[in-house]
This record gives structure tokens, C-alpha cells and sequence, in this order.
């Protein structure tokens, strides 16, 4: 009896880890550097920085230790979600305090997602603005003509808000400032969990 | 400092008067209307000023006093024409001619007081105040104190409820968006006076059409913080209506505030930079107005292991306690809406290969499966099994299974 007892409290305990514990070890490497020089160094406020890469580069991971900074300073930002791929639980987990936080949904729409940053370019306040185009295809990406994206550079120009793009490949080239490319070399750090 | 106006035949110029000035009134008589000035020393200047201020918004021949007591200002507009400014201490060498007949006794009293020969506010405040309690009681020794000016009452606010409501009958059926916007703004714009007058602000904007041949239109549109700059209000209005237009041609215009004390805000180096509230709420109704407002908000998660549980709450820039930063750091996935269906082959009881729209190929690794399953209580239970796995494009991708269809979908992937 004690041994069939024990059977299955092993059982049950590993079932329980298994659920529990972590799931998928990797690490981008970002937040402890970022909380140090993110601003004004890393990325300028009054300016666009662009932040590309293939998925599973972390940018992702960069742009929400920039938010999770941010939000708890506490100052406002806004996330353009042109694809609607923000997890809510997923930035929580990262940092971001989500009440600070304005999220607006496109629904894969690119001209909206743009016409949505020109309106909260304008409105000011905020001290963040991240437009994430990384779901649009690089199609439409690519659509988006020079003149948009110095109509964004000249909105954010002698603000105190920065503005960051992220994306699969450079879209707006001159325009912006700063150019932050993400690599998905070997992201896993921990071996033995894949 | 208090403030009389007294004047016959019209009590609601001497409020809206008072009201100008002051948000603290009392309705004292119908003819008579008292004010708190306390405080408009620095707009208008010294009480004089402020009684001259008065006489002058009313713009019909008023009587204005001013005094440190509440019934000393009251007694000398009902007995001294014009303006009259009673220094303090001098309120019973001031109301010492005017007649006995101002004050409010009883008639016993005012026959007692006829019989001792006593005419004037100064006789009645010479007596001696012990032989006035003897004869007349705690009513004669109010009456002396009045006569004074030292009765030192306290103020009774007037609490009368006041609508602020503006309704338009039309000549003729209006149908488009851009005449009825400049009556909109007219209607608008008087409120946001009247409001201003009684140092108030709104919350609330309520607005009913009277539809042709159509039930009435209502919309409420409610603000997150209190305003009352009628730009602000008749923008709100557009969008709401460009957003949802009443459908046929408008007989007949309502709109209402509601009223609320104003936002009061201290402006600091140090606080935290935010949207202006106004501008915010107006660029979040245009938001609204083209991605519409399930789409625009602040994310709030929901007490739940159902995957993708959030509901999306209004933003509003108000600084909230925050939770401590998380230890350590998390993978951060980007989630597929809604998840892709994707064929997936298992071998040795594992993902090896899988074909999911422009994504095929070996499963170079896997993790899991991690089990998670619920509200099967409810009519939408969910039972998955989840894998981590890495594609060939180098990309890691949350993988699950659907228990309950044995369909497999790829639910995000990690970046």
C-alpha cells in the first residue's frame, strides 16, 4: 500500500513540476542591460530608432524591457499592434506595468496602424510610442511610402517621446535615427531543455 | 466676507448674479440673494470693488452690501439704497438708523419692542441686554444681537438642483452631420458657460435626438475626467455620431451634462509626463471611431489559465500602484490571433514534423507537453497540450494540441 502510495505521489509531483515549472528556458540577455542605459543613450526621446530582425531575435524582448522601464518610471507609452501579436500576459511577465499602457489592435492593417501613430503622435504625452509592424508581411511593410515615414520623423521631432519601430527588415532607411538590428543566434543559452 | 443684493421683482438675475461670482449662495428672501466673496479680493480687488463688480453684471439698480456678518450684509441691502461697505466692528454704528420693521421678529415682539418707543437698529442695540432677556426672552436677545450686527449665523448654501440642459426644436428635418455640428456647438457652448459660471465641469454628456418617423437617437458619452471646454465635447460628439448616426432625419435636439466639481491638478518637475486628458480622449475617440473601441485600450488581465484571457479596459493616464518587477527573465511570446491550424507528425509520442501555411519542416527539437485544461464547467472548456518547439528557420514556436479535436495549432512564437 505505502509503495503504490508512493508511486503515485511521485507521479503526481512530477505531473505538478512539469505544469509549474519552467517551460522553455530562453534568454535573450536584455533587461539587465537595458535598465542601465536604455535612455537617453540606448534609444533617443525626439527620434525614431528602428528595431529589426528575424523572428525569435528578441526583439520582442527589447522592446518590452524598453516599455518595462518606462511604464515604471512611470511614464505612458503606446503599443501600435499592426498585427495584433502583443501577449498581455507575456509583457506583464516581462516588466511592463500594463495599467500605463496603451494598446491599440490593427487587425493586420498597416494603414491603420500608421494613421493610428500620426494621431497619437500628435496627441503627445507619451513617453514611448512602439509600432510593430514584425506580423505585417514585408510586403505591405514595404508599401509604406518614404513620405509617411518622414511625416512620423518630423511629428516626433523636439518631443519628449521616443519612437520605436520594430520589424523584419529596414523600411524607412534615412529617416531614422538609429538602427538596432537583432540577431536569432543561438537565443537558447541553457541547454538540455529542448 | 459676505455679500447682499437685494433688489424687487427679479430673484433670478440676483442669482444668476451671485452665481457669477461665487458658487456659494443663499437664497436669504425672494428679493434678497447672499454670496461668500472670501477669495475674489484677488480677481477683483478690495470689497468695494467687488460690491461695485456686482452692482455693475446685474445691470439694473441694485442694492449691494458687504460686511463681515452674514445678516448685517443682508439687513443694510434691504435698508440702504446702493452700495454700501460695512468695515469690521462698524456693523452697528452702520445699521444703526434703519428701521425696526427689517428685522425679523415676532409680532409680539415687534409690538413690545413699538409700545417701549424703540424705532431703529441703534435704539434696540443701546438697551441693556439683561433687561431684554428678562422681558423678551432668547427672541429679543437674538433681535438685539441682529440689531448689532454680531448675530454671526452660519451660511446656508443654496442646493437647489441645477440642469444644465439645452433642447433644440428644428424648423425643419436635418439629416447630415455638418449643420447639426453648429448647433451642436452653440447648445455646447452655453452649457460649458453656464457651467464655468458655477465653477463646475461635466462628466456626463448626455444627447437625445427626436428622430422623423424613427424612435429617438440617445448616446452617453462618458469622460474620464472632468471637462467642460465645449471643442472637446462637440469633437466627442462627431465622432461618436460619424461612429453610430442616428439613421434618419433630426426633429429635435437634447443635450445634458452632468455636473461635477472640476479636476484639480498640481502640476510638478517631478510627476510623471502624461497625455493631456482633453486631447487624449479625443484621440482615443478617433481610435475608436476606425478601429473601433474593443480594439484601443489598456490590456487587463484576467484570473484565469485560459490561454489569451484579457479583457481591454479604457486608458486613462492615471498613475496606479504597481506590482514589484518580475525576478529574472522570461521568454516573451508573440501570439498567433487566432492560433494556425497546422498538420503536425508525432513520433516516439513527439512533434517531428510540421506544415502550418508558409512554415514546414523537421521539428529540430521539443519540449513539453505541458497539459492545461479548464472551465469544463462551462460550455467553452479548453484541454491542450503544449510543445515548445524549434523550425529549421530558427524560430521557436509554441505548439499545442487540442485534446478535445486532436487538431494541432501553432499558438505564437517566442521573440
Amino acid at each position: 500500500m505505502s509503495t503504490a502510495a508512493a508511486a503515485l505521489r511521485s507521479s503526481i509531483q512530477a505531473d505538478v513540476q512539469t505544469k509549474l515549472g519552467p517551460r522553455f528556458d530562453v534568454d535573450f540577455g536584455f533587461r539587465s542591460k537595458l535598465q542601465q542605459d536604455l535612455l537617453p543613450g540606448g534609444i533617443p526621446r525626439g527620434a525614431f530608432t528602428e528595431i529589426y530582425g528575424p523572428p525569435s531575435s528578441g526583439r520582442t524582448t527589447l522592446m518590452f524591457s524598453a516599455l518595462a522601464h518606462l511604464t515604471r518610471q512611470p511614464e505612458f507609452c503606446a503599443y501600435i499592434d499592426a498585427a495584433d501579436t502583443l501577449c498581455p500576459r507575456s509583457a506583464a511577465e516581462a516588466g511592463v506595468h500594463l495599467p500605463h499602457l496603451l494598446w491599440v489592435r490593427c487587425s493586420g492593417n498597416s494603414e491603420h496602424a500608421l494613421k493610428a501613430t500620426d494621431l497619437l503622435l500628435q496627441g503627445g504625452g507619451f513617453g514611448m510610442l512602439v509600432l510593430d509592424l514584425t506580423g505585417v508581411s514585408l510586403r505591405d511593410a514595404r508599401r509604406i511610402s518614404l513620405a509617411s515615414w518622414f511625416r512620423l520623423r518630423n511629428a516626433i521631432e523636439k518631443t519628449p517621446t521616443a519612437f520605436v519601430v520594430a520589424e523584419e527588415q529596414l523600411n524607412a532607411a534615412s529617416c531614422s535615427a538609429k538602427q538596432i538590428r537583432c540577431r536569432a543566434s543561438n537565443p537558447v543559452s541553457r541547454p538540455g531543455l529542448l | 466676507m459676505f455679500a447682499a443684493l437685494h433688489a424687487s421683482g427679479n430673484p433670478e438675475l440676483l442669482l444668476e448674479c451671485a452665481r457669477y461670482f461665487s458658487p456659494r449662495v443663499e437664497r436669504t428672501s425672494p428679493d434678497t440673494v447672499l454670496l461668500q466673496i472670501a477669495g475674489l479680493e484677488n480677481l477683483f480687488g478690495s470689497p468695494h470693488q467687488i460690491a461695485e463688480a456686482l452692482a455693475n453684471r446685474a445691470g439694473i439698480p441694485i442694492n449691494v452690501a458687504v460686511a463681515a456678518d452674514a445678516d448685517a450684509a443682508v439687513h443694510a441691502a434691504r435698508g440702504i439704497s446702493g452700495i454700501t461697505v460695512i468695515p469690521p466692528g462698524k456693523e452697528a454704528t452702520v445699521l444703526a438708523p434703519l428701521p425696526l420693521n427689517l428685522l425679523p421678529g415676532s409680532p409680539d415682539a415687534a409690538e413690545a419692542l413699538h409700545a417701549w418707543g424703540i424705532r431703529t437698529f441703534g435704539q434696540l442695540a443701546a438697551l441693556p441686554p439683561l433687561g431684554i432677556a428678562a422681558r423678551l426672552g432668547e427672541e429679543g436677545v437674538h433681535l438685539q444681537r441682529l440689531s448689532r450686527g454680531e448675530a454671526g449665523r452660519q451660511f446656508r448654501d443654496l442646493l437647489d438642483p441645477v440642469t444644465f440642459e439645452e433642447h433644440l426644436e428644428l424648423d425643419y428635418p436635418v439629416e447630415l452631420l455638418e449643420p447639426l455640428s453648429f448647433l451642436f456647438s452653440r447648445m455646447l457652448t452655453d452649457l460649458a458657460q453656464r457651467l464655468a459660471s458655477r465653477a463646475l465641469a461635466a462628466n456626463e454628456l448626455h444627447l437625445e435626438l427626436a428622430l422623423e418617423a424613427a424612435p429617438p437617437h440617445r448616446c452617453t458619452l462618458r469622460l474620464p475626467v472632468p471637462m467642460r471646454d465645449p471643442a472637446a465635447f462637440l469633437k466627442l460628439l462627431q465622432l461618436e455620431l460619424s461612429a453610430r448616426p442616428p439613421g434618419a432625419p433630426v426633429l429635435k435636439i437634447g443635450l445634458r451634462l452632468n455636473p461635477v466639481p472640476p479636476r484639480t491638478q498640481q502640476h510638478g518637475l517631478y510627476l510623471a509626463r502624461a497625455p493631456e486628458p482633453e486631447k487624449l480622449e479625443i484621440t482615443l475617440a478617433r481610435l475608436s471611431n476606425f478601429l473601433g473601441a474593443e480594439n484601443v485600450g489598456t490590456p487587463k488581465l484576467i484570473d484565469t489559465h485560459r490561454p489569451d484571457s484579457f479583457r481591454i479596459t479604457h486608458f486613462a493616464a492615471l498613475v496606479t500602484k504597481m506590482a514589484p518587477q518580475p525576478e529574472g527573465e522570461t521568454p516573451v511570446l508573440r501570439r498567433f490571433r487566432p492560433p494556425k491550424h497546422a498538420q503536425v507528425l508525432v513520433a516516439a509520442g513527439r512533434p517531428a514534423h510540421i506544415e502550418c501555411m508558409h512554415l514546414r519542416g523537421k521539428v529540430l527539437d521539443s519540449s513539453g507537453p505541458w497539459q492545461s485544461s479548464g472551465d469544463w464547467w462551462t460550455r467553452e472548456p479548453w484541454d491542450h497540450k503544449e510543445w515548445d518547439i524549434a523550425l529549421p528557420d530558427g524560430a521557436f514556436y509554441r505548439l499545442y494540441e487540442d485534446c478535445r479535436t486532436t487538431r494541432w495549432f501553432l499558438e505564437g512564437n517566442y521573440d
